[in-house]
């Protein structure tokens, strides 16, 4: 058995530290170490996305992440999202338009549709789609996804 | 109060949890001393175990081990039959059964201990296609390897071959296809000599509580489930977790400690059930004005290794085989056989996507024989009200399928799309385009006398801070129930929907609804929660606690008042067959189901003949599903339906190696990507209907039905081309187009 | 989770010497890991021998992209997302980019990098087709030598390559077109629209001189055990006229110089036959933009 890494980083905006085992996945560290659950897997093979998190406002899948490859890194995950009580535009889009059904890829789908909308404010039909490509959603055929996307780039009027 | 929910797009009422993470899914489960299970499989598909050998470098002692012979009673995991084994002891009927659990609270450890274990077994020659199991190379499942055999007759068909204007026959097969849910199975199960309780993702507690009654031979009062959120479901969620449950119950009462069984992806696409493979031939007759004079379907289902619950499949797949269309000569003969895949099992649509698509395949077909526009066919032959399907059962609702057809030809804009589509593909580039439609319909509710049987229970209860809420074991898997009772409860109480919430899915809890399954939640348990809430609001009025017109208040006061001075407040409703509906399973006679939704599907497809590859571009759904209760919701539950069924129709190829998955992972499984699907356009028309709440009839497997071969018929217009198998990948489509090159 | 997560040891090296020097010393036992996205599939599904990583994920040497007068350098390290945003790489070698754009979807363009794109030697990587049709050389380095070799020569056999032991790839070369009209192509025919995995990929660089093709390269992925060169194919259309380019010849050619197989994602059959007609599709291409070009 190898020596545990100690793993600082910065979680949803707040420092945290956990004893990890170095090729840990940042999926299972998150769950398992930090208690956010928000966090899916619905594959382990960086196909679904239901793990992804912004690293260094960056999406990246979660279960792709060695937990050494996360050092002194910035994380945002669906927990972070909402301010208090107020949900993010992209949360209350979805609430909105029906964009969650069974829920489980909704956590990685917001966080691509945030990263999107913070790098194309006023985004295409077709940007939003390829934005969500990399997470799958089995329930809703993308529809209420895609009208909940641009009704979030609607509200957030251009900003991100 | 006026009732105002009904009808309205309220929000989901799980939403915010599901925003924010908080939802709590079987995998978010904290539970102390948890040790996690695993399953060594069989990996041949049929032979039988000579020995199994724990090999050395692993701490046996420490690991929790069972196999067959742990079992407290029957070696069974019931569903419609009892031939399905717990864990395999001496046969082998499939590559993924299940033959030792492990379990240990060190993951790593687990996983080499799986790997440790040999299982020795003597191979013999599997049954590996429906042709092998029709020929009875082998006979691997009864006398004959059939599960269950159909037989529905109308009028006679044999005399009208010889006098028809024009017969046609074709043969039409359908593929597996994953559900492909994106939680996989898990369940966290705790159990005694005497008790076992039960954690996780399903579709149906009281199957669940069932399979492991049996298998325990524990009163059912010392059983326990719970549903847990639920990441998806579509049928791949029915009867699996019986499974599942089974053996982490049994390894948790061996352990003596809590046992979590989560599949990866990969063994979770690879052991667990998939739509019905299917072939179907169809042999049709129609006059000389195109009006169908008969049809004979043979319908062949694929039903892997065990029964399950494939009867049932049969029987929704043989009773749409004939389709919306009024033909006074039918005769379906039907049956389902073994082989040695693992089990096939419920998918929305449950049977009837694949004989729909075989029909509305071959109706374009005939379309072309006659000369006929495909629209003007159907329209020819379209089911009326006072008309017989194929059963025998009349329809009895004002049922106006040109109206749903004229509908879909607006919004697709038929002719224009027919006429720009003879332009391009006339200009010879490799850009072909083409526009199809089929017209269908699903059964609401269980087949049959599947509803008398069931004999489903659902109702509220009063809460002492005035609210109430409903109690049924339906569950919530993303396709809205929480919130369709609540809307329902609330109208039929005449009080806000923030006076009424959902219980928790306990089978200790809530009474037997039935399973969330064969689109019967809103019609059938929504109607017996109306008729429950009904029934309160009735004793309140009747004990003058409350008086009409009221307000909120009023009525939380009446249920407090109730509650203190004169005992609980409870109401519980129990299906009633209406006096109506009668069937005859013998002759497989009679009203297969209380009522239907009606439905015609629109495609405008692009081809591009240098890769093969045809890309939706334009999707019409219109359908009448009597009234629908929430707008929004009703609408997802339409356009996740067909994403599946484009999915089905061109990309989703489970592919077979020795009866196991070749490609159990979401790279090699080609679902649609958000990129890959067009904009879906959802219409209802509604037309209430007295079965269902508020009129809702149902809706979610309909969408299953009918994009398949819409789109398939608009590749066929694009291409003048007959594809007769799904999925259509490019690589088929390319071998319907070219010759081959050597 | 079937890898040994406890087993494993990962060693992160502050600089390029560093780690070839402990390549150097030990070079069978460090699997070089980067962005991770086939490196943790494998581990993830307990598919990897390995249980010591040289992550070098931290290294700067092999970051950047540096565009010199005659060449571009593409740090090994560079992601698809830079490869993607890079202005430059935009102009004048849009296959790339292209071939960046389609891998995977967005998280896997954020984390992927180059390096490892050739490094794991999957004939069906998206983009080696482009690096050979824009004649990219490869620079190698060990402790104690480096060098360059063409694309062309680094994959050799199934998921193989030319790197010896203590070696690893640094840096990617792109020559720069002095001047003068060039024609790219490239098409990847995916499993589907994002998150696919490619069934055949064409990859088509073309100079013309008073309509004639004088230089040509055409890189295929996903048709042989690597991605490779059609050579044939290229001499069979050199110098041919742009107004009359053999393109069912052309096809046959490239159509027998592959060597695809059947497997779970399609078939050798289909592989054949639409790298034919991608070829076709793109001398069309050629062809018209040729024409167009003319009439300036």
């Amino acid at each position: 058995m190898t020596d545990r890494i100690t793993l600082s980083l910065e979680l949803n905006g707040v420092p945290r530290r956990a004893e990890v085992f170095p090729m840990a996945r940042l999926l299972d560290v998150l769950r398992e170490d930090f208690g956010l659950t928000g966090t899916k897997e619905g594959c382990g093979e960086g196909e679904c996305g239901a793990c992804a998190v912004l690293m260094d406002g960056r999406l990246v899948n979660a279960c792709l992440v060695p937990a050494i490859q996360a050092r002194d890194a910035r994380i945002r995950t669906v927990e972070g999202l909402a301010r208090g009580e107020a949900l993010h535009a992209v949360q209350e889009a979805f609430l909105q338009h029906n964009g969650v059904q069974c829920g489980i890829c909704t956590p990685g789908m917001l966080l691509a549709a945030a990263d999107l909308l913070e790098r194309h404010p006023c985004p295409s039909e077709a940007q939003v789609r390829e934005g969500i490509s990399g997470n799958l959603c089995r329930c809703t055929g993308y529809a209420k996804i895609v009208d909940a996307v641009m009704a979030a780039a609607e509200r957030m009027g251009g900003r991100p | 109060m006026e009732p105002t929910c009904v009808g309205t797009s309220v929000l989901r009422r799980e939403g915010r949890d599901k925003l924010l993470g908080a939802a709590l899914y079987t995998a978010d489960l904290k539970v102390p001393g948890l040790l996690h299970g695993i399953t060594v499989r069989s990996r041949v598909p049929r032979g039988r175990v000579k020995a199994i050998r724990f090999g050395e470098g692993i701490p046996w002692d420490e690991i929790t081990v069972v196999t067959a012979r742990d079992l407290p009673g029957p070696n069974v995991v019931v569903h419609i039959g009892k031939d399905q084994p717990c864990l395999a002891s001496e046969w082998i009927n499939h590559p993924e059964e299940a033959i030792v659990l492990l379990a240990h609270w060190d993951p790593y450890l687990l996983e080499r201990a799986r790997a440790a274990v040999t299982v020795e077994v003597e191979e013999l020659d599997p049954v590996l296609s429906l042709e092998d199991s029709l020929a009875r190379r082998q006979v691997i499942w009864g006398e004959d390897n059939c599960f269950k055999a159909i037989r529905i007759e109308k009028g006679c068909v044999d005399p009208v071959w010889a006098e028809a204007a024009h017969v046609l026959e074709g043969e039409y097969a359908t593929g597996a296809q994953e559900q492909l849910y994106i939680e996989p199975h898990i369940v966290v199960a705790e159990a005694t000599e005497d008790s076992v309780f039960v954690r996780g993702s399903m579709q149906c507690p009281y199957y669940v509580h069932h399979a492991l009654v049996e298998l325990f031979g524990l009163p059912e009062d010392r059983v326990r489930v719970v549903q847990m959120a639920t990441g998806g479901g579509f049928g791949g969620k029915e009867d699996y977790p019986s499974m599942i449950a089974c053996h982490a119950a049994l390894l948790a009462r061996k352990a003596g400690r809590p046992v979590r069984i989560a599949y990866d992806r990969e063994e979770d696409m690879a052991c667990t059930t998939k739509r019905h493979p299917s072939r179907t031939r169809i042999r049709s007759a129609f006059d000389i004005e195109g009006r169908l004079q008969a049809l004979d379907i043979h319908f062949l289902l694929d039903g892997g290794a065990y029964m399950t619950i494939t009867p049932v499949v049969l029987s929704r797949g043989a009773i749409h085989a004939a389709g919306p269309y009024a033909c006074p000569n039918v005769r379906i003969q039907a049956r389902a056989l073994a082989t040695n895949h693992p089990p096939h099992g419920a998918f929305r649509g449950f049977g009837a996507p694949q004989s729909l698509f075989a029909l509305e395949r071959h109706m374009d077909e005939a379309a072309v024989a006659l000369g006929l526009d495909p629209a003007e066919l159907r329209r020819r032959n379209f089911l009326r009200k006072g008309d017989t399907l194929a059963t025998g059962q009349v329809v009895k609702e004002d049922l106006d399928l040109p109206g749903l057809l004229q509908q879909a030809l607006r919004e697709i804009h038929y002719e224009d799309a027919k006429a720009a589509c003879a332009l391009q593909n006339a200009s010879g580039g490799p850009m072909r385009r083409g526009v199809g439609l089929a017209v269908f319909m699903h059964g609401c509710g269980f087949t049959g006398s599947g509803e008398v049987t069931l004999a489903s229970r659902a109702g509220l209860e009063a809460l002492p801070d005035g609210s109430v809420r409903v109690l049924a074991a339906s569950t919530e898997i993303g396709q809205g129930a929480t919130t369709v009772f609540t809307q329902i409860a609330a109208d039929a109480l005449k009080i806000p929907m923030a006076l009424v919430t959902v219980a928790e899915r306990d089978t200790d809890r809530v009474p037997n609804s039935g399973p969330t399954v064969a689109s019967r939640t809103t019609m059938v348990v929504g109607k017996l929660v109306q008729d429950a809430a009904l029934a309160l609001r009735h004793t309140l009025l009747t004990s003058g606690l409350l008086k009409e017109p009221y307000g909120p208040d009023a009525f939380r006061e009446a249920v407090a008042r109730h509650l203190t001075e004169r005992g609980p407040l409870e109401a519980i409703a129990q299906y009633q067959r209406p006096p109506d509906l009668q069937w005859d399973d013998a002759a497989y006679r009679g009203d297969a189901y209380a009522t239907y939704a009606w439905a015609c599907y629109a495609a405008a497809v692009q081809v591009d003949l240098v890769t093969y590859e045809a890309t939706v571009e334009d999707f019409v759904a219109v359908q009448e599903v009597g009234r629908v209760i929430n707008p929004v919701m009703a609408a997802g539950q339409i356009e996740g339906g067909v994403a599946q069924g484009i999915g089905w129709a061109l990309s989703e190829d489970v592919r077979w190696h020795r009866g196991r998955m070749a490609n159990a992972s979401m790279t090699n499984y080609i679902m649609p990507t958000a990129m890959d699907l067009p904009p879906i356009r959802v219409f209802f028309q509604e037309n209430p209907h007295p079965a269902g709440p508020g009129g809702a009839k149902g809706i979610g497997e309909l969408p299953m039905d009918g994009t398949a071969p819409a789109v398939l018929n608009a590749v066929a217009h694009a291409l003048d081309v007959q594809p007769r198998q799904v999925p259509l990948t490019p690589e088929r489509l390319m071998e319907l187009v070219e010759v081959p090159r050597d | 989770m079937r890898g040994q997560v406890p087993d494993c040891r990962v060693v992160a090296p502050s600089s390029l010497p560093e780690a070839l020097d402990l390549l150097g010393r030990e070079p069978q036992d460090w699997r070089p890991l980067a962005g991770g996205t086939d490196l943790m599939v494998l581990f993830t599904a307990g598919r990897l021998p390995e249980t010591r990583f040289l992550d070098l994920s931290g290294l700067s040497e092999l970051k950047g992209i540096e565009v010199q007068e005659d060449a571009v350098l593409l740090g090994a390290l560079c992601t698809f997302t830079e490869l993607r945003q890079h202005p430059l790489l935009r102009a004048e070698f849009p296959n790339l980019v292209e071939g960046a754009r389609q891998t995977g979807a967005l998280a896997i363009q954020n984390r992927g990098t180059l390096g490892g794109n050739l490094v794991n030697g999957s004939p069906a990587a998206d983009t080696p087709p482009s690096l050979l049709a824009y004649g990219a050389e490869l620079e190698l380095r060990s402790a104690l030598t480096g060098r360059w070799v063409p694309c062309e020569a680094f994959h050799t056999g199934y998921k193989q390559n030319a790197l010896l032991p203590g070696e690893l790839l640094v840096r990617v070369k792109l020559p720069r077109q002095p001047g003068g009209l060039a024609f790219h192509y490239f098409r990847k025919v995916g499993t589907r629209k994002a998150q696919a995995i490619s069934k055949t990929c064409l990859s088509l660089w073309a100079r013309l001189e008073e309509d004639r093709l004088a230089e040509l390269r055409i890189g295929v992925g996903s048709v042989a055990p690597v991605p490779f060169r059609a050579r044939r194919t290229e001499e069979r259309l050199l110098g041919a006229s742009a107004a009359a380019l053999p393109l069912a010849e052309a096809a046959g050619t490239l159509m027998d110089e592959v060597a695809p197989i059947d497997d779970i994602r399609s078939t050798a059959a289909y592989r054949r036959r639409v790298t034919g007609n991608l070829l076709v599709q793109a001398l069309e291409r050629l062809a018209d933009w040729a024409g167009s070009e003319s009439l300036r």
